[in-house]
């Protein structure tokens, strides 16, 4: 079947097997290996993209469900290649030590996202329970809850760093 | 006390290290590996491909214990993306049918005259895509003419059982070894003491470690590349272990060695999965060599649990002497080990049972003996795979289990009762019972560090108060609901000491398959000061591209960011045995140090020629040499390396640059220790167990990187919950594994984990350069016996005395009803 799916903006247009899971589209199809494979049963989540915004197992998505949608991958979390590009989820998962072999932090990741996307000031609770489809052998979960709440903390400094900046520009018209 | 309001929130008191800016040396930075992975640009052994590559599936049996009666691979091999199908006639033919196991036992590659496991494999496919592999597979017939298989370990050696190893010349039973430790006649004299003196007992408790499995987030796989031309192997496969492999290939294949290249690259986990090498492995190996292409072969999650190296399946009988005042005096303990089909289990040669020797854990005692009898099951093999330090796991959940017994027979406090028992500090170094000399610690400190970071004597005033509320229920005859519609949880307070015993290993008593346990270093320090560290060791996350570079940069005064750590090819590093066991740090972490330390006298003899002194006048400070007492006087590492790659003259005799090799040799073992406090609160009603609150105060010497140490413990910890309450490979009577998939296998997830508090003590390894003990396994031996105390605690009022793990709520329900589960067996 001809699928287009876009991955990260950029379009692409496949001929797949319809039985082709969404995860090896990506791993094997499109090279993108960021996005890893750990359990086939939708257990682990290391396999974990958004697909319209929606964090989903790739190992139980058909490539061809991606069809005409927009799929989020590890990879495009970053807007470019410095450090200072980097999400803030990415580099509060580096401050705070939220991974260990790596395996499981891109899904974890982009499922942090789309929570810090939905809710910016969750609770270690809220965040523990939008993980909690999700394994990690490494962390004991502990750092990735403070990793979620590093990066909130840095997005809510930097809104009220522009809320000032806006309002000083206002007082000054 | 320390507060924790909402599940998961943490006191703002407890410790914990996130990256600092880089220091010159030890402290909390930032990960070097985690640029990359948070990235996804991490490179697992999945992630390669290589230019016409193909894809290999195994084909595995359905069966536990059954003769082949032929195998028909002609439909799959007319498959048309099928380039091989490999048999175990295959392999015979090649000589290659059957493997020597990390314990001098053989193991079938792919079965030839029976299969003698459930997932065992049986044929292997080569195909061009992993769909069309796994597709073939369904076109192999097998024909099986079914066995009795022998599941049950208590069963294997009884007379009439089949015998699973029949492939053993003269083998009439089921029995692998007699094992013992310590000294049984004088054990026997205590004990015999303790069952005659009216103030003195002998308490008495049977217990199973379940079988276990390590389920690192990666399966294992592998990619094997022989070059046709050159008759060089490359093979990229998930190893904690590459020289040692590189060396078995060596032995096993008739390879030889200068012609293996192993490269191990990011490694999604291991905890011990991956220090064995498993038939798939071959296979990719055979099948690159019959198809002249790299052949890959990833394994899914099934295959994962239902045939790689389990872990514990030790059935266990602990007795404790004791007086009736809490002195405890001696330690006898039988065990049946269950091996599975094949004795692979991973540990120096002269240790079957591993380091089980040292289950008279923290305590000072009279005398001590323990017996193991190693027994075939018709169950996957392995045996030592899941952070246990070779088998401390079971020695410590031995012991800690059996002091919260004898504490629940005398009535006594079990924190009072091992306070009253454990090594005092001017014991050390402190030759044990059962021949291991523990280097160094401070155990009462440590346990009373943890017990006023737990605020133990309000817990235990906490749980009175709660008892009282649920036995008024009880009379009431609210029952476990309790009155009112508010249920009255049971709470639970269990605690672990344990002493570790790890970085194996001193040469002359330690090696695996003949390989002693010493690992290399290289170290080249650049002209301009930049340095590359080349190790043995494997990470796979424990973070040693940074830990290295910042012992290095300890040593020299270089910053870790000027460090790069190479490891993970054998072609590029020099040999040592790998990671595990805790080891990385205690024998790889001290060569390091020492190899460090002969760059940084030979750039004394350099930096001495370059201020035209004689090196007797110089003396390391800050980074840097200077002469005594004249700060103005110095030069940095980046000067002396630039200096001793030039033309400056050098004394006769000695060599410019700065590069220089060690191989370390451990004097002993290192022996980290830790007080563990669990508190639970228990569903009478559903038998459901919430870990409230867990403190972990852990001593591991030297903390090179605090913020990565307590990563390690955190991980632990979530293995000791998981464990102690989750995980189980069990089986039925048929032999069917009941834990073959991560539905049915449970691991702990966020929700399972408190907000772990940590605590440390330190006490420097005397005998390490660094004083570092290593800490990657220390949560997970540790952890398990402070969870199940804690639950059997919780369970006082049902005057429950002991339930094996995993506590399910169905198995916390059971044993307060008096009737506890069978966990290994699928059975009730």
């Amino acid at each position: 079947m001809q699928i287009t799916v876009s991955v990260n903006g950029e379009s692409h247009v496949r001929d797949v097997e319809p039985r082709l899971l969404l995860t090896h589209f990506l791993r094997d199809e499109l090279r993108l290996t960021g996005t890893h494979w750990g359990c086939d049963t939708s257990n682990c989540g290391a396999c974990v993209v958004r697909l319209d915004g929606v964090p989903v197992k790739s190992c139980t998505v058909l490539a061809v469900m991606a069809d005409g949608a927009e799929v989020t991958t590890v990879e495009g979390l970053a807007h470019g290649r410095t450090d200072a590009d980097l999400d803030p989820v990415q580099e509060g998962f580096m401050v705070c030590h939220g991974l260990q072999c790596g395996f499981c932090t891109p899904g974890m990741m982009l499922t942090s996202r789309a929570l810090l996307d939905r809710d910016p000031a969750p609770s270690a609770a809220t965040i523990r329970e939008a993980i909690s489809g999700q394994i990690c052998r490494c962390t004991g979960y502990e750092n990735i809850v403070r990793s979620v709440q590093w990066a909130a903390a840095k997005e809510a400094a930097t809104r009220d760093a522009a809320d000032a900046d806006t309002d000083s520009s206002e007082a000054l018209a | 006390m320390t507060a924790i309001g909402e599940k998961g929130v943490q006191d703002p008191s407890v410790q914990i290290h996130a990256a600092e800016e880089t220091p010159r040396g030890y402290g909390s930075m930032k990960r070097k590996e985690d640029a990359r992975f948070v990235r996804g640009r991490g490179q697992y052994v999945d992630d390669v491909v290589l230019p016409g590559m193909l894809h290999g599936a195994v084909l595995r049996s359905p069966l536990a214990h059954a003769r082949i009666t032929s195998i028909d691979t002609s439909a799959a091999e007319a498959h048309p993306k099928v380039h091989a199908v490999i048999t175990g006639a295959t392999l015979e033919g090649l000589g290659l049918a059957w493997m020597p196991t990390l314990s001098q036992d053989t193991q079938a590659v792919l079965a030839t005259d029976k299969v003698r496991f459930q997932g065992q494999e049986v044929a292997f496919v080569v195909a061009d895509d992993r769909y069309a592999a796994r597709d073939a597979l369904a076109l192999i017939d097998v024909e099986y003419e079914p066995l009795e298989p022998v599941i049950d370990a208590k069963r294997a050696l009884e007379a009439g059982t089949p015998v699973i190893r029949t492939d053993k010349e003269g083998k009439t039973d089921n029995h692998i070894f007699d094992w013992e430790s310590g000294d049984r006649s004088a054990t026997d004299a205590v004990f015999a003491e303790a069952e005659a003196a009216e103030d003195q007992l002998v308490v008495v408790q049977d217990m199973i470690y379940p079988r276990v499995h390590p389920a690192p987030l990666e399966t294992c796989g592998a990619i094997a590349d022989m070059d046709p031309v050159t008759g060089k192997l490359t093979l990229w496969t998930t190893t904690q272990a590459p020289h040692a492999h590189r060396t078995l290939y060596a032995l096993v294949a008739g390879l030889p060695e200068h012609k293996i290249r192993i490269i191990s690259p990011d490694i999604g986990g291991g905890f011990g999965n991956k220090v064995g090498i498993y038939p798939g492995y071959v296979c990719a190996v055979v099948a690159s060599i019959v198809t002249g292409v790299p052949v890959k072969w990833m394994e899914d999650r099934s295959e994962n649990l239902m045939s790689t190296s389990f872990a514990r399946d030790y059935h266990m009988r602990g007795e404790v002497a004791v007086t009736r005042d809490g002195r405890i005096r001696g330690v006898r303990v039988h065990v049946l080990a269950d091996h599975g089909a094949f004795n692979a289990t991973a540990q120096p040669t002269a240790f079957p049972a591993g380091f089980f020797g040292v289950f008279t854990g923290s305590y000072d005692l009279e005398a001590a003996h323990c017996a193991v009898t190693g027994v075939y099951t018709n169950k996957a093999s392995g045996g030592v795979a899941y952070a246990c330090s070779f088998r401390i796991t079971e020695a410590v959940y031995l012991i800690e289990r059996m002091v919260d017994v004898v504490a629940h027979d005398l009535g006594m406090d079990p924190a009072e009762l091992r306070m009253r028992n454990l090594l005092r500090p001017e014991q050390f170094p402190y030759q044990s019972k059962t021949g291991w000399e523990y280097d160094s610690g401070d155990y009462p400190h440590t346990l009373q560090v943890a017990l006023d970071k737990a605020g133990y004597q309000e817990l235990r005033a906490e749980q009175a108060d709660r008892r009282r509320r649920f036995a008024d229920a009880q009379r009431s005859g609210a029952g476990p609901a309790g009155t009112a519609g508010e249920p009255v949880k049971l709470m639970g307070i269990g605690l672990s000491f344990f002493t570790e015993a790890v970085g194996a290993g001193p040469r002359r008593s330690m090696d695996i398959l003949g390989l002693g346990m010493a690992d290399g270093a290289e170290l080249r320090v650049h002209p301009t000061g930049k340095a590359v560290l080349r190790v043995s060791c494997q990470s796979q996350g424990q973070g040693h591209e940074t830990t290295f570079a910042q012992i290095v940069a300890q040593e020299l005064g270089l910053s870790p960011d000027d460090i790069d750590v190479v490891h993970g090819d054998t072609d590029q590093t020099p040999f040592g045995l790998g990671t595990y066991g805790s080891r990385s740090t205690p024998v790889s972490g001290a060569a390091t140090a020492m190899v460090a330390r002969k760059v940084r006298e030979r750039a004394k003899i350099v930096a001495a020629a370059m201020m035209e002194v004689s090196a007797d006048d110089l003396e390391w400070d800050d980074g840097r040499w200077q002469v005594a007492g004249d700060p103005d006087a110095s030069r940095s590492m980046a000067d002396i390396a630039m200096a001793a790659h030039s033309n400056l003259e050098l004394p006769e005799g000695v060599e410019g640059h700065l590069d220089a090799t060690c191989v370390y040799n451990p004097p002993n073992l290192t022996y980290p220790c830790g007080a563990y406090i669990c508190v639970v609160d228990v569903d009478p009603g559903t038998g459901a167990v919430d870990v409230r609150r867990f403190v972990a105060v852990d001593d591991c010497g030297m903390r090179i990187n605090p913020m990565i140490v307590e990563g390690q413990v955190h991980g632990g910890l979530a293995d000791g919950v998981g464990m102690a309450l989750m995980q189980c490979i069990a089986f039925d009577l048929d032999g069917n594994c009941l834990g073959g998939s991560m539905m049915d296998y449970l691991l702990p997830t966020s929700l399972e984990c408190p907000s772990w508090e940590l605590g440390e003590t330190v006490t420097p390894s005397p005998h390490h350069p660094i004083g570092a003990k290593g800490v990657g396994e220390s949560a997970t031996v540790g952890s398990p016996p402070a969870v199940v105390n804690a639950v059997i605690d919780a369970l006082a009022p049902y005057d429950v005395r002991h339930a094996d793990m995993p506590l399910t709520p169905a198995a916390v329900w059971c044993a307060a009803q008096g009737h506890p589960l069978r966990p290994d067996l699928g059975i009730t």
